[in-house]
């Protein structure tokens, strides 16, 4: 049980980077899906309300084995600098982690600007602030403050969806104590340090979003 | 299309058969999670602090650690630990258990987990009243449960029920690990003798779609049913 910690603990920092790596991608991703969706136009808005749909419609490990083993299958894509990318589980796990953190945070920001009061809006306009200025000095903060705790599940969620990252050879921490207990067939020692590593992990993050909503989010 | 004709040829009746099979999966860890939910929200609600504890220590733990590692815990320590019990009446004999069971304990679990937190939230957000109320009537303890807080709560659980149920059946393609033959596993096969993975998994993400949307509609009746005169 000790003997396997610190192979454990080196697994989180594979964890830890793919985690972080597709919080920030997926961020992105999210935003520009949440500014999609408010668009006026029909046919945008239901792209983005589609790829929100199918994503958090179908399992995470299905969309990794689409990219993972389904990908590399086009002739054409292999041929294209993309197969750099594609060829390794790292980045094929980030792809679709991000993609699928992507539609759930695309979710929370809408539902954040639609919660933001019209007025506030107006007021902006009446002072004759351009559209920009407005979206992004206005907007966008307060929406970050609006969806911090709704976020602060995501990244839960998200960490405990990297263990998925295993299923594609990577040896992350999920990986690394299946390893341990198909070769030492001590299940329950394992899971409670494993787990124990996870939990911290969530503890941390859990905490991190309350100190953060403190600093920065309303009081109501 | 060929790939999915039914018989001998295709893949079709397997991948009907695997879908049913998730969808057995799934009810049957719902159930198992309503059961733990059962035990586990009354403990949650409860005043004494070490029963409140467990409760705290059951959702945090299963909802802190990833579903895969749950399911590892069972598919590898599941036959272990009933071997133990089995030894202590005296039966030494290697015991297998089945994948459908490990499955849908593990995923029962977890699912149970979320149930307990929603059905805390339901039950606190009934008025302080209503209990007050039957108490008053001399009301006996069960019968205000079943007649007059369940009816209730249920109606606050179901939005939030569905959404367990969409996990639930999201994280049942994750006992394909273990080997039990639903859509995520037969695609798997599928797709290894077939040499085409884009296919079948795409087919695969378009299954649990359909499963997710045809169950939304379900649910949706549902709660059109429960919020009658709201």
């Amino acid at each position: 049980m000790i003997g396997s910690f610190p192979k454990l603990l080196s697994a989180t920092v594979i964890t830890l980077k793919l985690l972080s790596l597709s919080l920030f991608f997926g961020l992105f991703i999210g935003l520009l899906f949440a500014i999609l969706r408010m668009n006026k136009n029909p046919i945008v808005n239901k792209f983005a309300y589609g790829y929100s749909y199918v994503f958090r419609g179908t399992p995470l490990l299905v969309q990794i084995f689409i990219i993972y083993f389904g990908l590399g299958q086009i002739e054409y894509l292999r041929s294209t600098f993309l197969w750099v990318i594609l060829k390794e589980p790292y980045w094929c796990a980030i792809i679709a982690f991000a993609l699928n953190t992507g539609a759930y945070t695309s979710e929370i920001l809408r539902s954040a600007f639609q919660t933001i009061k019209p007025g506030l809006i107006e007021a902006g306009k009446s002072l004759g602030i351009p559209n920009k200025v407005i979206f992004y000095k206005i907007q966008i903060p307060i929406a970050i403050k609006q969806s911090l705790p709704a976020y602060g599940n995501e990244i839960i969620l998200m960490l405990k969806g990297t263990s998925l990252a295993s299923t594609v050879t990577l040896m992350d921490l999920t990986g690394v104590a299946k390893y341990i207990i198909s070769t030492t067939f001590k299940p329950i020692e394992v899971f409670i340090v494993a787990g124990g590593i996870y939990l911290f992990m969530t503890f941390c993050v859990h905490n991190l979003i309350k100190f953060l909503e403190k600093k920065y989010g309303f009081q109501t | 299309m060929e790939l999915l004709a039914f018989g001998k040829t295709g893949w079709g009746d397997e991948l009907f058969y695997a879908t049913l099979m998730t969808l057995a999966v799934s009810i049957t860890a719902m159930l198992i999670g309503f059961f733990f939910a059962l035990i586990f929200t009354p403990l949650k609600l409860s005043k004494h602090k070490s029963l409140n504890l467990i409760g705290n220590f059951y959702t945090t733990v299963i909802r802190g650690v990833p579903e895969l590692l749950v399911i590892y815990l069972f598919f590898f320590g599941g036959s272990g630990a009933i071997m133990f019990v089995a030894s202590m009446f005296g039966y030494y004999e290697y015991i297998e258990i089945n994948a459908f069971i490990t499955g849908s304990f593990a995923i029962g679990i977890i699912s149970g987990a979320y149930s307990t937190e929603v059905f805390r939230g339901a039950i606190q957000s009934i008025d302080k009243g209503q209990f007050e109320a039957s108490k008053v009537l001399g009301i006996k303890k069960h019968i205000q449960f079943y007649k007059i807080i369940l009816p209730q709560m249920l109606r606050l659980a179901i939005p939030n029920l569905s959404n367990v149920w969409q996990i639930t059946l999201k994280d049942t393609s994750l006992i394909s690990v273990t080997g039990l033959v639903e859509i995520m596993r037969q695609s798997y096969i599928a797709a290894g003798s077939t040499r085409d993975p884009l296919f079948f998994y795409s087919f695969a993400a378009v299954l649990y779609l359909l499963l997710t949307f045809l169950s939304m509609k379900l649910i949706n009746k549902l709660e059109v049913k429960y919020s009658r005169g709201f």
